[in-house]
């Protein structure tokens, strides 16, 4: 390989060609400050528009500054990171883009975690030259969608969302807009998200450095809920949660606080505290059992829609629901694990502690920006009462322990309610990439060939590779298998699905990079590829934690078949568990009346 | 959300459809797209910008990101009696902006609006090339050089009058 002899700071170093000083300096142990620049490594995600002007350093030899994210590494260069120049010129970057930005970083859902406030902490910003009595800012409206804040006049045109919504997720939901003060990121018309193809993956507010983007916060809601005495509260939690949630109050990465998340929910008052993974091992028996049928239906060369796509990721619902509404026939019908939970909360269990439907507030603590909106959907209510009432996300779980004095790393383990709350090593994966086509396989290859699992752990289907295949061997008959995650990855293979040269029998899409455990509503990860790597062993590490690993061996799932639901796909399951899609893609059409 | 179907008159579909093939519906050609779709309607509706990124395989996002950063598109259908003010070095100097308060004023509209009953629209121009006359302001085409702020109510009242 090639490489660059440079001075940095009075440093020697060596570096392949093409380096940036930025990542150069970074091995000097020397951090410029970035805005703009974001890089999540092993995820292939960049966004480098060298805009903010931030990073800027000193290059002898050269008239202006060099932007240090973007500008690569010559022979000999000798650069400055820290001159008297620099600081000077960064300052008066930041005091221009702090003389345009509301300062009201006390009431900012952002504030303490925001990358413009670090800056002007780290820079000590006291006053503003350019903040005079008659400066310009820009004025847009607050946007409330379901599940996203966006408040425009906060942003500082880093233009990272915008990457992230038209290079890794192609949605094409956002483009930068207008130039000078009124410049941000925006909607086409400036329409509501609502309006827009956006399907509510939430990876731009994971990305957006601050408080532009932002998540709707239900805790109130949830508070309001617990405290009601005339009410009955049921709180489910995703399996990603549970692998994220301990970074908030300072934990490692990757640490797993399933115990010590159960009991926090309790101290919050919760009534009954369950758990997604019960009803991930129920989505498993759905889908799973559907796959089978449209296999069984493909060898007696009877029609059949083929490939089977995973249905569990509400963004990428919404995605093929706007952009290839041609294939909806193919996902399967049965709902995300969250509705399938809402369901049965409000139906089988209702019942059961002889609560009216409308007496509880079902309430879900998801990774996921997306939940939020999918709970919001007509078609998962009865009479106008929705069958999950509140969504929050990981980091609104950890405000909502914060304000509620609980000191979350002290908290001794508990265990999850029943008969909601068992759930098998099967429904853990579902919070990473591969692991809802793992744990269906699991259970469809022992429902189909009578026999047991040479080996539980299918390795070939693992790993952060954006688009990846494999064949199983179910007794003599090989499976092919696909996963993609980002829906860049889904994009190609339904292109390929509608281009007819596709040859998968089944296939898994998750919207999130990595999957849920890089969800929108984790705990911020600023690009640092290394947490979500940590979360994805920890999920695996869970599911070998589990006394039981395959879905179908789940005692309170088999019980619920007996006692209520009958078979999978049967008349029930239909019911209560399998739900239709849309064509949301908007087109132009001939008016022939005018 | 429900799908979205956007109604467009034949004709005009027809020929936003004839420019993005003239341009082989490339994604690059979108500027030149949208100059000639403006020089057809006169503006650019949300509509027009719809079935060019569908024609383009852009998202729509994309098209409105370059429409509204480009101060020569406008999604404001023009006035009848298209008014425009030059801020020309030469313009500006003898007093440009007080003759477009003026016709701020009288008009009731802002620089890129149109009044409410379509017979006017206001920009502002670059050098439009008079600078003997300046200041300078084009009214439906015509140019009226030399002006005063006190003119500008007499020149807007000769179109109203053309309306009765
Ligand atoms: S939520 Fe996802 S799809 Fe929607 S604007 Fe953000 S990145 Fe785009
Ligand atoms: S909304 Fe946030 S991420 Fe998007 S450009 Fe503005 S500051 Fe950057
Ligand atoms: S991948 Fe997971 S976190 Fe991301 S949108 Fe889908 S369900 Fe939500
Ligand atoms: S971080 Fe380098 S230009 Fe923004
Ligand atoms: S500056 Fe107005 S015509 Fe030249």
């Amino acid at each position: 390989m090639d490489t660059i002899k440079l001075t940095i700071d009075n440093r020697e170093i060596e570096v392949p060609k093409g380096t940036t000083i930025l990542n150069a300096a970074k091995k000097l142990g020397i951090s410029i400050p970035t805005l703009c620049h974001f890089e999540f490594k092993g995820m292939d995600v960049h966004n480098k528009p060298g805009g903010c002007r931030i990073c800027v350093v000193e290059v002898a030899g050269r008239r202006n500054l060099a932007p240090a994210c973007v500008t690569e590494c010559m022979p000999d260069m000798v650069v400055r990171t820290n001159s008297m120049r620099v600081i000077n010129a960064r300052r008066t970057v930041l005091e221009l883009m702090l003389s345009d930005h509301p300062n009201d970083c006390l009431q900012c859902a952002k504030s303490g975690k925001c990358e413009l406030q670090a800056l002007a902490i780290r820079f000590g910003i006291r006053t503003n030259p350019f903040v005079g009595p008659d400066h310009v800012q820009s004025s847009y409206q607050i946007e409330v969608s379901p599940s996203i804040i966006r408040d425009m006049n906060k942003c500082v045109m880093c233009r990272r969302c915008e990457m992230m919504c038209n290079e890794m997720q192609t949605v094409g939901a956002l483009s930068a807009i207008e130039r000078g003060f009124p410049a941000v990121v925006s909607t086409a018309f400036n329409q509501h998200l609502d309006h827009s193809p956006c399907t509510f993956c939430g990876q731009c507010v994971a990305v957006c450095p601050v408080g532009a983007l932002t998540e709707v916060d239900n805790t109130a809601k949830v508070i309001r809920a617990i405290v009601d005495p005339t009410k009955k509260t049921v709180v489910q939690v995703a399996p990603a949660v549970r692998v994220a949630l301990g970074e908030e109050f300072g934990m490692k990465p990757g640490s797993i606080v399933t115990g010590k998340l159960t009991a926090a929910l309790k101290a919050l008052g919760f009534d009954y505290v369950f758990d997604t993974d019960w009803s991930a091992d129920l989505t498993i028996m759905e889908e799973g059992t559907e796959l089978l049928g449209r296999l069984g239906k493909f060898l007696k060369g009877e029609p059949v829609k083929l490939p089977i796509l995973t249905s569990c990721c509400p963004a990428w619902v919404n995605f093929f629901e706007h952009q290839f509404p041609e294939l909806k026939d193919l996902p399967s019908t049965a709902k995300s694990p969250q509705q399938m939970f809402g369901a049965i909360a409000k139906s089988y269990f209702a019942d059961k502690i002889n609560c009216k439907r409308e007496d509880m507030i079902s309430v879900s603590v998801m990774p996921c920006l997306a939940k939020k909106y999918e709970c919001g959907r007509d078609e998962f209510k009865v009479n106008g009462n929705p069958d999950v009432d509140f969504s929050i996300t990981t980091r609104e779980l950890a405000a909502l322990i914060k304000q509620a004095n609980i000191d979350f790393t002290q908290l001794p383990d508990e265990e999850f309610d029943s008969p909601l709350g068992e759930s098998t090593g099967a429904a853990v994966i579902f919070g990473t990439t591969g692991g809802v086509i793992e744990a269906a396989v699991r259970t469809a290859y022992e429902v189909h060939t009578g026999k047991p699992l040479p080996k539980i752990d299918f390795e070939e289907l693992r790993g952060l590779e954006g688009i990846r295949s494999a064949t199983i061997d179910f007794d003599g008959l090989p499976i092919n298998i696909g996963i993609a995650h980002g829906l860049k990855n889904a994009r190609k293979l339904l292109e390929d699905i509608k281009a007819g040269k596709c040859n998968f029998h089944a296939i898994e899409i998750m919207a999130c990079p990595g999957g849920c455990i890089d969800g929108g509503g984790q705990p911020l990860h600023h690009g640092n590829g290394d947490i979500i790597k940590a979360r994805w062993e920890a999920i695996y590490q869970a599911d070998k934690n589990m006394p039981i690993r395959k879905s179908h061996e789940n005692p309170s799932i088999q019980a619920i078949y007996k006692e209520f639901l009958g078979e999978p796909c049967g008349h029930k399951s239909h019911e209560l568990l399998h739900t239709h899609y849309f064509d949301k893609q908007t087109t132009v059409e001939v008016d022939l009346n005018k | 959300m429900d799908k979205i179907i956007i109604k467009m008159k034949k004709e005009v579909s027809d020929k936003i459809i004839e420019i993005c093939d003239r341009f082989n519906n490339a994604p690059g050609e979108l500027i030149n797209v949208l100059h000639q779709t403006q020089d057809f309607l006169g503006y650019l509706p949300a509509e027009a910008q719809e079935l060019i990124a569908e024609r383009l395989h852009i998202p729509t996002a994309k098209v409105y990101g370059v429409v509204s950063f480009y101060s020569f598109f406008t999604m404001v259908p023009k006035g009848k009696y298209p008014v425009s003010v030059c801020m020309g070095t030469a313009c500006y100097v003898r007093g440009a902006e007080k003759i477009l308060d003026a016709f701020e004023k009288e008009l009731g509209i802002m620089p890129g609006e149109t009044d409410k009953d379509g017979l006017f629209s206001l920009t502002s121009l670059r050098c439009v090339g008079a600078c003997g006359l300046a200041p300078v302001a084009l009214v439906n085409g015509k140019v009226y050089g030399r002006l005063a702020p006190a003119n500008v109510k007499n020149i807007v009242q000769e179109y109203r009058d053309m309306e009765k």
